[in-house]
Order: structure tokens, then sequence, then C-alpha cells
């Protein structure tokens, strides 16, 4: 059924449809509005679950890990400051192959203060094992939370799914809800696994010297997760007839210039990579959705073809540049070590990024020969 | 405690640190520099001394309680707690 | 000398802690962890965070506990017990314990926002703070929990710690949860029924229970249990329980033991001043005065 609704509604109703058991989360701008929606499905019982009202984001996902241990189908939200506190716990998470499943609404991190779009937040929890997708429309992170319930459960590790701050958490589009019957089909309770259980005891989490393995035991399983998510998808085309990909490519089979970003700068792209093609310049926009475990080889496949790479990023790592920029150059590096990659940080604390912002992109890309130094896009003068 | 994992390959541990075995097989009477010696004919078989052990070295077996210097670690609290006085330390010859 | 017929058990006989743990001969924490165990019986989850419990539960593939533990995050002690008791409760399982377990570090200190917090919504667990007065897992640093005068390696003498030992006991009062006790490994019956007591109900139950270090405090292993009953004895740790916030139940009598008898036996309070000793005797009265009055 297609409904008006923003992308924070479209999270809550997935996490409904999903039948998350457990729910701990904490209010923060601008994701308060998932979590609200959530308590009100507990309240009245259209939710089988049991909201926790933590005392903060830390406490939130430490009852998720506590509960997952459980073998209980969890879920929390957040947003930048929320995230950053849970840090040291995300990596507890995917330690004890716990499928979780978290819906973060980017936001910059302070400070200062900003509370608009920015992929920074969950861009700086890259390494801590979970699976990101970033997402740019309601459909996409109901869809995506569905399948990220099917994706986690069966890798054991937990997955964040990323949507903008206000851009997406706060806008209202078309999001077409399936029947219940058809989500129940294709995400049935979480199949059995190693769990706390009295009738046999064990322990989980302890100090070990064989930490190494376990690391490696979970970078096997994060290269098996490009595999399982391109099935999950598949399958996920099949009964509900749209799917994603790990990555969306647009006109790029024969594109000289694609301009590789994530999030809604994509959409923005894809008008004016139009007005490019009218105007007879080759231009293609990539829009990477899985982040991790990163689709190097994958996302080669399109880039090797073109003469420049753009990535731009909603993000940025001090001391180094954009993080979409780096993960693209070295997954380049395997590939076609000389393919120049232009590197634009623009919309860094939710500032706009507006056709015309990608138009002097394409445009300063297409008059230098390289690519020198980042630029960044709507400074002061 | 099921043991359903083992340590020999990266196929057999488990997906984390799960622990499948129990302490038992820990020594810890090597750490010992002291032992008790109880003292049958003085024992009044009161309990006391197995219910402040530490690391429960004191069973019950055949009607009186002994001492099982496997997992004694000589800290003497029995010894200190007995009523009867039918607990005494010595030195641990090595 | 007469002797009884049968050997005897002063407390339930089931162990749920196996031997071969790793904990210092003479650990007070082993010992409140084999009670608590013993009065909550095998169908309990146990969460613990890092501390000398996290030691004593036994590194991997090991561990030492008969029931079901989860390693958790030093700061989540509470929360993580109330994320297992959701979980239960979704599941529909109600026959099982939860048994939070940290030290006074993990809850006077860096896990106090969660037990509040899980104070607060009043989650259906048990809380067990055994108490060792240091952060002793990590070599014996000061925590909240340690008392005036006391020597630990960044208190270092005669830089001993100069502010008293924080009162848990009346934070958590102020929660009206509906059960609070304290308990000493010195007096294993009484703690036990205490679990036991705490088990019939619902709600957020808070033990807090004294357990000598003899690693922390300088002393002997084999004084342990003596400490523990003269820590009562003297009053310093008085046994009480408090139901709903409201009423106070005194389970330890006072006697006539001075203070100095106490601290005498221990290495930490080498570098005791009068005034350090005067104030813990005035806290002492204070707070005999104070529960007398509560008691009724």
């Amino acid at each position: 059924m297609k409904e008006v609704i923003s992308a924070n509604q479209a999270v809550s109703y997935a996490v409904l449809a999903a039948k998350a058991q457990v729910i701990a989360a904490y209010p923060i701008t601008p994701q308060s509005s998932i979590v609200e929606m959530l308590s009100g499905f507990c309240a009245t019982g259209a939710l089988k679950a049991k909201f926790i009202n933590v005392e903060s984001e830390h406490s939130a996902m430490a009852a998720c890990i506590s509960a997952s241990a459980m073998g209980a189908r969890t879920f929390t939200a957040t947003s930048s400051q929320g995230l950053a506190l849970m840090h040291e716990l995300l990596h507890y998470a995917s330690g004890l192959r716990l499928p979780i499943v978290m819906a973060n609404v980017n936001r910059a991190l302070a400070s200062p203060f900003n509370l608009k779009a920015d992929l920074s937040d969950s861009l700086s929890q890259r390494d801590t094992g979970w699976l990101q997708f970033y997402c740019e429309s309601g459909q996409e992170v109901f869809d995506t939370i569905i399948q990220s319930y099917r994706i986690s459960e069966k890798l054991l590790l937990p997955v964040m799914v990323n949507l903008e701050g206000f851009i997406l958490s706060h806008t209202y589009e078309i999001v077409d809800l399936p029947e219940q019957s058809q989500i129940d089909l294709f995400l049935p309770p979480a199949p059995a696994r190693e769990c706390l259980d009295v009738d046999n005891p064990c322990m989980f989490g302890s100090t070990t010297d064989y930490y190494i393995n376990f690391r490696y035991k979970m970078h096997q399983d994060m290269e098996k997760a490009k595999t399982l998510c391109n099935e999950v998808d598949a399958e996920f085309k099949k009964v509900f007839g749209r799917g994603y990909d790990l990555f969306s490519s647009y006109l790029c089979e024969d594109a000289d210039l694609i301009l590789v970003t994530a999030g809604t700068i994509a959409g923005t792209c894809r008008v004016v990579a139009d007005h490019c093609r009218a105007k007879g310049m080759k231009v293609g926009v990539l829009r990477i959705r899985m982040f991790r475990p990163f689709p190097e080889k994958q996302i080669c496949e399109p880039l090797r073809k073109a003469k420049k790479v753009v990535v731009i990023d909603r993000d940025f790592s001090p001391g180094c540049g954009g993080i979409f920029a780096q993960e693209v150059k070295a997954a380049l590096q395997g590939f076609d070590s000389r393919m120049p990659v232009y590197e634009f940080i623009a919309g860094l604390g939710g500032k706009d990024v507006t056709d015309k912002d990608i138009e002097r992109i394409i445009e300063q890309t297409h008059n230098s020969e390289n690519p020198g130094e980042s630029t960044w896009i709507g400074l002061l003068r | 405690m099921k043991k359903r994992y083992s340590l020999k390959s990266l196929d057999t541990l488990p997906i984390t640190a799960i622990s499948f075995i129990t302490t038992e097989g820990n020594e810890t009477g090597e750490w010992r520099s002291q032992r008790p010696i109880l003292d049958p004919e003085k024992c009044n078989r009161c309990g006391i001394c197995w219910m402040y052990c530490p690391d429960n070295a004191i069973h019950a077996e055949g009607g009186a309680f002994q001492i099982s210097y496997t997992y004694c670690k000589g800290c003497g609290i029995c010894a200190k707690e007995c009523p009867r006085g039918a607990i005494l330390i010595e030195k641990e010859e090595r | 000398m007469d002797r009884p017929a049968q050997i005897k058990f002063p407390i339930p006989e089931e162990e749920l802690l196996y031997s071969g743990h790793t904990a210092c001969p003479g650990c007070g924490a082993a010992l409140a962890m084999k009670y608590v165990l013993k009065g909550l019986g095998p169908r309990t989850i146990i969460v613990i965070p890092p501390s000398c419990a996290g030691t004593i539960a036994a590194g991997f593939p090991f561990s030492s506990l008969k029931v079901p533990v989860l390693r958790i995050p030093f700061e989540s002690t509470a929360i993580t017990a109330s994320g297992i008791r959701a979980a239960l409760d979704v599941m529909g399982k109600e026959d099982i314990h939860v048994l939070a377990w940290a030290g006074d570090g993990g809850t006077f200190d860096i896990g106090l926002q969660a037990l509040s917090g899980s104070a607060e919504r009043n989650d259906n667990i048990i809380y067990v703070c055994y108490d060792n007065e240091g952060y002793m897992n990590t070599g014996i640093q000061r925590s909240s929990s340690t008392p005036t005068g006391a020597w630990t390696t960044t208190t270092p003498a005669p830089y001993v710690k100069d502010t008293p030992k924080k009162d848990i006991v009346r934070i958590m009062a102020a929660h009206n949860i509906p059960y609070i006790a304290t308990a000493s490994i010195g007096y294993p019956a009484d703690l036990i029924r205490k679990v036991k007591k705490a088990k019939e109900m619902g709600g957020t139950k808070f033990i807090l229970i004294f357990s000598p270090c003899p690693t922390g405090w300088r002393y002997s292993p084999e004084m342990t249990i003596r400490l523990a009953k003269l820590a009562t004895e003297t009053g310093i740790f008085p046994l009480y329980e408090i139901e709903n916030g409201e009423k106070y139940t005194l389970s330890s009598k006072r006697s006539e033991k001075p203070l100095r008898d106490y601290l005498a036996l221990q290495g930490r309070f080498r570098n005791l001043t009068e005034e350090n000793l005067r104030r813990l005797e005035e806290r002492v009265e204070k707070e005999r005065e104070y529960l007398k009055r509560l008691a009724g």
C-alpha cells in the first residue's frame, strides 16, 4: 500500500514489519521521531516488542547486545553524537557476532554543533565491523531495513542503515508499504544460533589470545557479505519488484566522466548528468549504496571505462580528505592506478548541494588535466 | 557445558570467544606455598571449612570432609575458621 | 568428644562455581560469587564486566561458572541485565533469574549511570555489587568505594584517600526500588537468605556484598573471613535491608569492638592519621544513629 511518509516513518514501519522484539532507544535530533513512533507501536501492542527507554545511547546499544545474545531480534536508532557515544559498543556487537540492525540518521558531529546532514558520523565508524548501507529515498530505507535483518541474521554481523538527516528523515515521499504476509515470507523469524541458554550454559566474550583467529573469521564473513547482499537483494526484487544492488549506476556505460557519491546528492547528480548529456558531455553517476564491506571489484568495473572519476564526499576525515574518495582511490589502485580521481568535499553540516554546485564540479574537472588537491564547495570567499 | 568445539583449527573454533571447557583442568594446587592438614579425629563435620573455601577445594566424601590438594591454593581460611582447630597449616614441600 | 552422626552443610550444597578458577588465594570476591549462585541456582544468566569477577570467570576456551555468562562492557552491567530480561519477557521465559554482577568500580563509578537507569525503570534484575573497595583487577587503584585513609596505587602514601566512601546504598534507596540489602561473605547464611528473598521479588533488587581482598588491602589471606566479620562487628559495614526505599531492617548487631581492631589488621591503613581515624569513627557513629532511627 502506498503512503506519503517521511524516511523516519519508513524506518519505524520497517521495524514494525520486521517484528523486532527488543528496542532500546534514546532520543537525538533528527532521529527522535523514529523512536517516538516505535514507542507508540509498542505501547499499543501493534508491535509485540519490549521498548526500553534507556538513559543514553551507550546503554541503547548495550541493551541491544545483550538482548541479541539471548536470541531476540533487536533494533535501535541514533545519529552523530549518539553514534559516537556507542562507538565502543559497535566493536563489541560485531565482535560478539550479533545480528543487530540500527538506523543511523546522518548528522554532523560536534564541535561546533550542527544538526544537519553529514556522513562523517557513520563513516567514522567504518572500522567497527558493521555493514553499512547509504540510502537515497524513503522507499530504499524501508526496503534496506527489511533486507538487513535477513543479512545480519545469516551473516551474524550487525548492519547500519544510513539516511541523511532532514533531507531524507524529515521529507515526505511516496513509499510502498508491502503486505505483512509478503514481508513474513521474505523475512521469517531469526534462524537458531548460539545463544545464552540455561540448559546449555557457556560464556560469551571472554579474554583470548585466539583473538586474531576470530578477527579472521569476521574478515571471511565480511567477504561473503558482498555475495550474500546481492542474493538477498535479488530475492527481494523477486518478491517485491524492486532491488538496489550494492551500488547504482546511471549512464556509466559510455561515460567519459563519472560522478561517484552516496546518499541524496546522487539524485541531484543524475539531473545534472541529463543536462550534460543534452549538451554532448558524456557524464555518468555511480551511487555507492553498500560502503562496508566496500564493493571494490564491483564499482571498478564501470569506473575503469571512464576517463575521469569524480568523488563527491559529504564527509571529511581531517588530515586525509574525503572518505569515499580514499576508498575509491584504493579500489582503483588494484585495477587502474592511472585513473585520475578528482576529489570534492561538499554539503558538510547539511549545506545544500545544488545542481549549480554539481555543474561547477563537472566544469572544473573537465577543465583540469590533473586532479590536484581536493576542492571544497560552498565556502565563504 | 557441552563440548561442541575444539581449538584444532579455524573451522572447529566457535564464531567468537564462546567458552566451552570448565576450569576444572586447571590445577591451582600448584600455587601453594603452604598446605592445610585436616585431622579427622578433631573434625566434628560442622562444614564451616567447606563453606568458607573460595576454591571449593573441600569436599564431602564418605561421611567426612576432605581437602583436594589438586585445587587448594593454601590460603589458610579453613584453618583460621575451624572452630575445633582441626586444620593445621604446614609448609608445602616442593 | 561427641561427633555428629551426619555431615553438615550450613548452606545449600550445589556448587555453581568450578574449582580451578584463578582468583587470588583467600579471595572475597570468589566467595561472594559462590554464595550468590548458591542462592539463585542454575536457572540464572549472569552478566560480568571487566573486573576481578571477569578474570575469575576465566579466559577462552574456559569458564569457571556453571551458568550462562555474557562478558559485557565496563559501563553497562545494569543495562545489559535489563536487555536480557527484556528478551526473556518477550520470549515468554519467566523462571530465569537475571544477575548483574559488578565490583565497586563498575558500580559506584563507571557503571552508576546505567545502574540508576535500570533502577529508575525498575527493571526486573538482581544487581549484586561485590565491594572490595578499589579497582583490584587492574592493580589496586582507588575507586569511590575506597574508604578514607586507605592506600591504593593511585592514592599513594602519604597522600592516601581523603574523601569518604561513596554511600551507594543511600543513592539506591533514593530510587525507591523494591529491595536493597547489604551483606557480607563473613555471614554466608544471611547473604544467601537475602539473595533468596530478592529472587522472589519483581523489580530491581540491589545487594552490596562486603568482599575483603588480601592482595589490595594488604593482609594475610587466611584473615579474609575474620576481617569481613570485624567490619560488621565494628560497625563500618553494617548489615541491613531496605524495602521500597522506606522500611529498614537491621540484620547485624552492634558490638563493642573498636574500629581500630579492624583497621590495624590491614596494611592499606598503615598510614592512617589520627585525623582520618577520627573521620572514619565519626562516620560509623553517624551511620549507626541514622540506621537506628530509620529501623525504628
